[in-house]
């Protein structure tokens, strides 16, 4: 069905979920819990990660337009990746002895892409009211849950994030709904029989927190606190002072998470639109001892790109979106480039199961937006916004977000500017293994759902 | 220096009396006519009391005619926007705001977009400053299978939005139209059914007159005729009509065919269910919209000659009648011989019409993928719908004596990024003012040490 006015269901929190609790993961190897959760009796985290990358060949990619993720940018160059690994990032002078060689003239380079605010898997489609399993919208602060015990690892919309989008990691939310909406996932795009199989390796955990009209609309709708932006910071506030005096003797599953936030285990995504309530929430923060680490929609975050400079807090944006809800009132075209300009952060996000297919250009409207208005920003830079910038606000950088020496082999090989709305992945490695292949039918994921069902394995 | 160049620019907009359409040529611009053939480069468009009169290249300027260099741009036809709520709407959440759903009314088929559309709308202005020069609004379905009737609209600096009101009414039949109609798709068409009975009965028996809306081609919005279906009539009905007196006779020009069909259908049966109903109702004038599935059944829809607004690049199995979708659809329907435009309602906001129609280009690169030529994707945000507003040859395409609704680009249109350097509507230069100019404006830089933010004006 059409989607007539379409307003974003997560954004304005309309939807319901459920999960609980644990701890954070680390290396496949040495699954380590952060200090906020307990491990189990044989050592792990709990619901630790299980995936390992799949089997790769060496492979140089040689005479591609390089994009780094780090702003640099290579004409006719080489990229080396084995064993899982990036080896080496240069120009053609390169050796490639021991590798597979794909040619890659006319063709681009660049990290995976990486989405820091999806719902795949706790939103799936088919969009049934049984798959509504991201917001547990019954009571406005819910540090308790995991976005993890939601995500269903069959959603078809993983596949074509992975294809259309090039995404190879990206971040589950829990929604809105709530002030505080409990702990994220960060996945590997991998398909696997189940969400520890995605489960990036080592990442962070981070907490979901919002402000603004949601959690007051759905709470004081049903004649509860918060009914208001009042409301909602003091509600807020004291859960932190809660969080604060909690000893750690007894298990309590909201908590540790708000605990691991405190300690800065935990990184805080903040869904927040207006200015002047950013600026709050920073303060809020400051007062009780928390940082936040992005602000998701921040629709508003070029009224106020000196201070989240100054706080070091990234914007994670869409490039166009507005006038859905009254707080979105005042989105432009030129967020990304003002915050640029003001030298904050600027991530390029989703938060929805097409957008997420379509983050390279979403970047390169903003890009031009800038372009406009007199802000020249490089196409290398602005590659960024949607691989290495992710990264870092995930927590995830020194792994993954950029192309060098050392760093997960996650490549996408474009067939033609990244920036350009003609063009798409040709190819996408994850850890090396090549999990997407528009040249071989059968190189991309069917999810369970799609089987017998018209259209299995179709392009989409 | 910037201050001031701002001041006057917002004086000209506050002051300016009635915009009058200029006589004008572009030159040596990239031109696309819309209509399904590539852009040709070195081209020159003219425009003379709001008609297009020539474009293309080998085109000699008239003498005494403004001449406008084009060097580096594209000129095009605006941007025909289908389906649409501009105008319906401030914000979406803001319930009072919002006209674009009637579920607590009493009327379903009888609602007349025309006089809920507001030309100073936000959403108009942004639009126009996007290049979208016309566009059909309606109210959707919600309290009825049938959502009301939609008018074709122009997104012009004036008070008379209106090109044609009550253009189309719309109905749907998949899985939005079987819980309206109480919980199946079986009750949805006999729901539907019943109602166009009872119209053809009641339009009989009421001697209502047919036609939408007359004349059918209007230069303002300020000659409409009312509505004669409403005129008062004393037939007596039987006992068992379901329908009110006003959308039974709302629907009296659906049957008889005197005006569109728009029918909300995604799944391949559905589509076909649709197409069938021809066969009780001959002179239905259907249009498909959404159609998601309707790569699977084509050929049928190129047979029935039935025209599509198609989800432009839905691929998700959303729910369980679009389990086949695929950004290859519309390339399939239009290999198939399918009229398809590009559904404006099926994307965030309808400025992103121009991305949706370059993405099906890039298919076209992608192995078993089908995607469309530059022009043929160009026309399904120009051409098509326009045809299918019922605006064919006079909007959506540069063709001598079509309206005079003229964008000049930055770049490609179809580009991500390339937004219009100046748009024309009926001849007559549009501001490209808006909202989020001003706060674009205003927020250039965060510079607060003379003055508040709140005096930079």
């Amino acid at each position: 069905m059409a989607r007539y006015l379409k307003t974003p269901l997560t954004a304005l929190g309309l939807i319901a979920a459920a999960a609980l609790a644990g701890c954070s993961t680390t290396g496949t190897d040495s699954d380590t819990a952060s200090a906020s959760t307990p491990m189990t009796a044989d050592g792990k985290a709990p619901y630790a990660s299980t995936y390992k990358p799949y089997p790769g060949r060496p492979t140089a990619l040689v005479g591609a337009t390089i994009y780094d993720g780090r702003g640099q940018r290579i004409d006719n160059g080489t990229v080396l990746f084995r064993d899982g690994k990036v080896v080496a990032v240069g120009d053609a002078s390169l050796a490639t002895t021991g590798y597979d060689r794909i040619d890659g003239a006319g063709k681009f380079v660049t990290p995976g892409v990486i989405d820091i605010h999806s719902h795949l898997g706790d939103y799936p489609t088919p969009s049934v009211d049984a798959h509504s399993d991201g917001n547990e919208a019954t009571s406005p602060m819910t540090p308790e849950v995991w976005a993890e015990h939601s995500v269903w690892p069959q959603d078809p919309g993983f596949t074509r994030a992975l294809a259309n989008g090039g995404v190879t990691a990206l971040q589950i939310l829990p929604g809105s709904a709530n002030l505080t909406g409990g702990r994220s996932v960060t996945l590997k795009n991998v398909s696997s029989r189940t969400v520890q199989g995605m489960k990036f390796p080592g990442a962070p955990y981070g907490m979901k927190m919002a402000c603004g009209e949601n959690p007051k609309r759905v709470y004081g709708g049903r004649g509860r606190m918060p009914s208001t932006r009042m409301g909602n910071f003091a509600v807020n506030r004291q859960m932190w002072l809660d969080a604060q005096a909690y000893d750690g003797k007894k298990r309590d599953l909201g908590k540790e998470t708000l605990k691991g936030v405190l300690d800065g285990d935990i990184l805080i995504h903040n869904h927040c639109y207006r200015a002047d309530e950013m600026a709050l929430v920073m303060d809020m923060a400051k007062e009780m001892g928390y940082k936040v680490t992005a602000f998701h929609h921040a629709v508003e975050a070029y009224k106020i790109g000196d201070l989240l400079r100054e706080n070091d807090v990234c914007s994670a944006i869409w490039a166009d979106w507005y006038g859905f809800k009254m707080e979105a009132y005042d989105g432009i075209l030129e967020n990304a480039a003002f915050l640029r300009q003001a030298g904050a952060c600027v991530v390029i996000h989703s938060d929805d199961a097409n957008g997420i297919q379509r983050l390279n250009q979403e970047a390169a409207k903003a890009q031009a937006a800038g372009r406009r208005v007199g802000i020249d920003i490089p196409d290398a830079e602005v590659v960024g916004w949607f691989t290495y910038n992710a990264a870092k606000a995930m927590g995830i950088e020194d792994m993954t977000g950029s192309l060098e020496a050392g760093k997960m082999a996650d490549v996408v090989l474009w067939n033609g500017d990244p920036l350009s709305v003609y063009s798409r992945p040709e190819k996408v490695w994850v850890d090396g293994a090549l999990m997407f292949d528009a040249m071989d039918r059968k190189r991309r994921p069917v999810s369970d759902f799609e089987l017998g069902q018209p259209g299995e394995g179709d392009v989409k | 220096m910037k201050k001031f160049a701002l001041l006057l620019a917002s004086a000209a907009a506050a002051f300016a009396g009635p915009l009058a359409a200029q006589d004008f040529a572009i030159t040596n611009a990239t031109v696309a006519i819309g209509d399904g053939s590539d852009p040709v480069e070195n081209a020159t468009v003219v425009v003379r009391g709001g008609r297009v009169v020539a474009a293309g290249t080998g085109v000699a300027v008239p003498a005494g005619v403004q001449t406008i260099d084009g060097a580096g741009s594209w000129v095009t036809p605006g941007l025909v926007a289908s389906v649409t709520s501009l105008g319906l709407w401030d914000v979406g959440a803001v319930s009072e705001s919002n006209d674009t759903n009637a579920g607590n009314s009493p009327f379903s088929a009888a609602l007349d977009a025309s006089p809920a559309i507001n030309p100073n709308s936000q959403h108009i202005l942004v639009h126009r400053a996007a290049g979208v020069t016309r566009a059909a609004s309606v109210t959707m379905p919600s309290s009825s299978i049938f959502g009301g009737q939609g008018s074709i609209i122009d997104l012009g600096a004036d008070m008379n939005p209106i090109t044609r009101a009550r253009a189309f009414q719309v109905v749907t039949l998949g899985e939005s139209g079987g819980r309206l109609a109480g919980g199946s798709r079986a009750s949805s068409h006999a729901l539907f059914r019943n109602a166009l009975r009872e119209a053809n009965q009641f339009g009989e028996d009421a001697r209502i007159p047919g036609m939408a809306s007359r004349p059918a081609e209007q230069r303002t919005g300020d000659d409409l005729p009312i509505d004669p279906r409403l005129a008062d009539n004393q037939t007596e009905r039987g006992d068992d009509s379901l329908l009110t007196r006003f959308d039974a006779a709302a629907l009296v020009p659906v049957v008889r065919g005197e005006q569109q069909l728009y029918v909300m259908v995604e799944r391949a049966s559905d589509i076909l269910a649709t197409l069938a109903l021809k066969r009780d109702f001959p002179r239905l004038d259907m249009v498909l919209v959404g159609a998601s599935e309707g790569w699977l059944v084509a050929r049928e829809i190129a047979a029935a000659n039935v025209p599509v607004i198609a989800d432009g690049l839905d691929d998700l199995p959303t729910n369980f009648e679009e389990l086949a979708s695929t950004q290859s659809n519309i390339g399939r329907m239009v290999k198939a011989g399918v009229r398809v435009a590009i559904n404006a309602a099926a994307m965030e906001n309808p400025r992103n019409l121009n991305q949706y129609a370059g993405n099906l280009v890039a298919l076209s690169r992608v192995p078993g993928a089908d995607g469309l030529s530059w022009g043929q994707a160009f026309a399904t945000i120009t051409s098509v719908p326009a045809q299918i507003s019922g605006l064919s040859g006079r909007a959506g395409m540069l063709t001598p004596g079509g309206m005079g609704d003229v964008v000049m680009w930055d770049g490609d249109p179809l580009e991500v990024g390339s937004m219009p350097t100046r748009v024309f509507i009926d001849g007559v230069e549009q501001p490209l003012e808006n909202h989020q100019s001003r706060l674009k404006d205003r927020y250039r830089d965060l510079d607060t040490s003379d003055l508040p933010k709140g005096y930079d004006w």
